[in-house]
């Protein structure tokens, strides 16, 4: 058992300020686990989002030191044992209370998305896949939607564009409907328009946080990107279809 | 009420974050990488001499649209595809065959993504790094606004192509010297150009969207079968396209700099020529 040094910010939308801690730190704990011993010990009325204490509910997001992570999934002997180790919540979306923050805009991104249309079923009266056809778009269904990568991403973090990018949750949520072998609807006009395609610059931060490995630039917003390119800038698929009309 | 506690506790303004670690290491190498890349290529290129040797052509000048023999380790006009060095050139700049080539490769590269990531954090500071404050500007339009050309990348591929092709040819050439085959380090050096810039042309994220990545289904027809297959393999170069992007970038730097060292004479080049 060591003494660490902790800084949790602690306000509402209002205002606030840095509370600091020194607690007691067993072997083998997650900064999730300190929280709770700070609240349970020192501060009894922090405030923080958790559930599951696994990496797999997406709840105890938070900002460590200054980066994005899940609470219960950062080890306390990442840092250095003098280390001052400093709590914030979530800088893209609005403070509630301490640690917890108003996320529900993206609830309102989610809606936004035209949802699964499959085509007709088969003769057989069922639908059928191919492994091959699915691997692609599995990766994407282990998000568990921890925002991570939305609370990174700089256009909602710094650039205020919220008006104008739906962030790379959801550009992962409509790569996988777009790719997905049964869907039929076109979402790609709103990829690029509503949805803001051409505001995300690449710069693979959602990627770098993502908890659940997700290849989100690589394998989601470029390979939509692309496919906006092929319908909307490339000139001479623009030809074959005015010519061969599609 | 201060900034500081409006806003949760984050500092704001440019590079201000609490973040801890040396965040600010892979823009500084990305700065001395690519600017050291651009200083050298720009003064290989106005130098229009020295980029021809025995059987080795300099990647910075292949191919050989015009040739001027006058120039000191100028390639024999024979090599030239079209000809003399033209007339009309205008005399304030050195009559340099870069100038004719350069452009596709530089275009390639600065439509990459991954390049446009490394710039963008790097040179632009949008953002310098993760969780770290961009440099302030006006109303962010990302890709949308002047950046919108990033969308011809794939045209860029399509020339990087034509080169790669133009480039093993070059390679293929350097392993003869007046018509007798041989081996020197030269060629060993110019066969490993191409193969390098195959690497990471042909793990392009477009060229992953055209052979394969556009498809939804891949178990349709024999044909999107096949292009599944192709897709996998550029998918596995893909997912180093950052290393193969280094590599090939100092490779072809270094290959036009070997086959100047020999063609002043600086450096005696190995081989079974004698």
């Amino acid at each position: 058992m060591s003494e660490r040094a902790f800084r949790i910010w602690r306000g509402t939308a209002a205002g606030g300020e840095f509370g600091e801690h020194r607690i007691d730190v067993d072997e083998g704990m997650v900064v999730l686990d300190v929280l709770h011993r700070i609240q349970a010990k020192q501060a009894n009325d922090l405030a923080i989002r958790w559930n599951c204490k696994a990496g797999k509910c997406g709840s105890c997001s938070m900002e460590i030191n200054g980066r994005p992570r899940l609470a219960c999934m950062t080890r306390m002997n990442l840092f250095a044992d003098r280390e001052t180790i400093t709590v914030q919540p979530l800088k893209a979306f609005p403070v509630i209370r301490d640690l917890v923050t108003d996320v529900s805009w993206n609830f309102e991104q989610n809606k936004r998305i035209p949802p699964f249309r499959p085509g007709p079923k088969g003769s057989d009266g069922q639908y059928r896949m191919h492994q091959k056809d699915v691997d692609r778009v599995q990766e994407f269904r282990k998000c568990i939607e921890c925002y991570l990568c939305q609370d990174v991403c700089h256009v909602l973090r710094d650039q205020s564009r919220k008006d104008a990018f739906v962030g790379p949750r959801f550009m992962i949520r409509l790569a996988s409907l777009e790719m997905h072998p049964l869907d039929t609807a076109d979402r790609i006009p709103a990829v690029r328009k509503e949805f803001g395609s051409g505001f995300c610059n690449i710069t693979r931060c959602c990627t770098e946080v993502c908890p659940e490995h997700i290849e989100i630039t690589d394998n989601g917003i470029i390979p939509l990107k692309e496919r906006v390119v092929d319908r909307f800038y490339d000139p001479l698929l623009w030809l074959g279809r005015k010519i061969f009309g599609r | 009420m201060s900034d500081l506690a409006r806003a949760g506790g984050h500092v704001i303004g440019f590079a201000a974050t609490a973040r801890r670690d040396r965040w600010w290491i892979g823009p500084l190498l990305t700065v001395l990488g690519l600017g050291g890349f651009a200083v050298y290529a720009t003064w290989a290129a106005f130098q229009g001499s020295y980029y021809f040797h025995g059987a080795y052509l300099s990647p910075f000048y292949s191919p050989l649209l015009f040739v001027n023999p006058a120039a000191p380790g100028s390639a024999p006009l024979e090599h030239a595809w079209l000809g003399r060095w033209p007339s009309w050139w205008p005399s304030i700049l050195p009559a340099s065959p870069a100038f004719f080539i350069m452009a596709f490769p530089l275009v390639f590269r600065a439509t990459c993504y991954y390049y446009r990531k490394a710039y963008y954090r790097s040179f632009f500071g949008t953002p310098p790094g993760c969780a770290v404050g961009p440099v302030p500007g006006g109303r962010y339009r990302g890709e949308t606004g002047l950046l919108i050309v990033q969308n011809l990348h794939r045209y860029a591929l399509y020339a990087a192509i034509v080169f790669i092709g133009i480039l093993s040819y070059d390679a293929v050439r350097a392993f003869f010297r007046d018509g007798r085959p041989g081996v020197g380090v030269g060629s060993m050096v110019l066969l490993l150009n191409p193969m390098l810039l195959a690497a990471y042309t042909f793990g392009c994220h477009s060229w992953r969207h055209l052979v394969g990545g556009r498809l939804d289904c891949f178990s349709c027809d024999r044909q999107s079968a096949m292009r599944h297959g192709l897709w996998r393999g550029v998918t596995a170069l893909n997912a180093h396209h950052m290393q193969w992007a280094w590599v090939s970038l100092f490779w072809v730097a270094f290959s036009d700099l070997y086959v100047r060292l020999v063609s002043m004479g600086l450096i005696r080049d190995l081989s079974t020529w004698g």
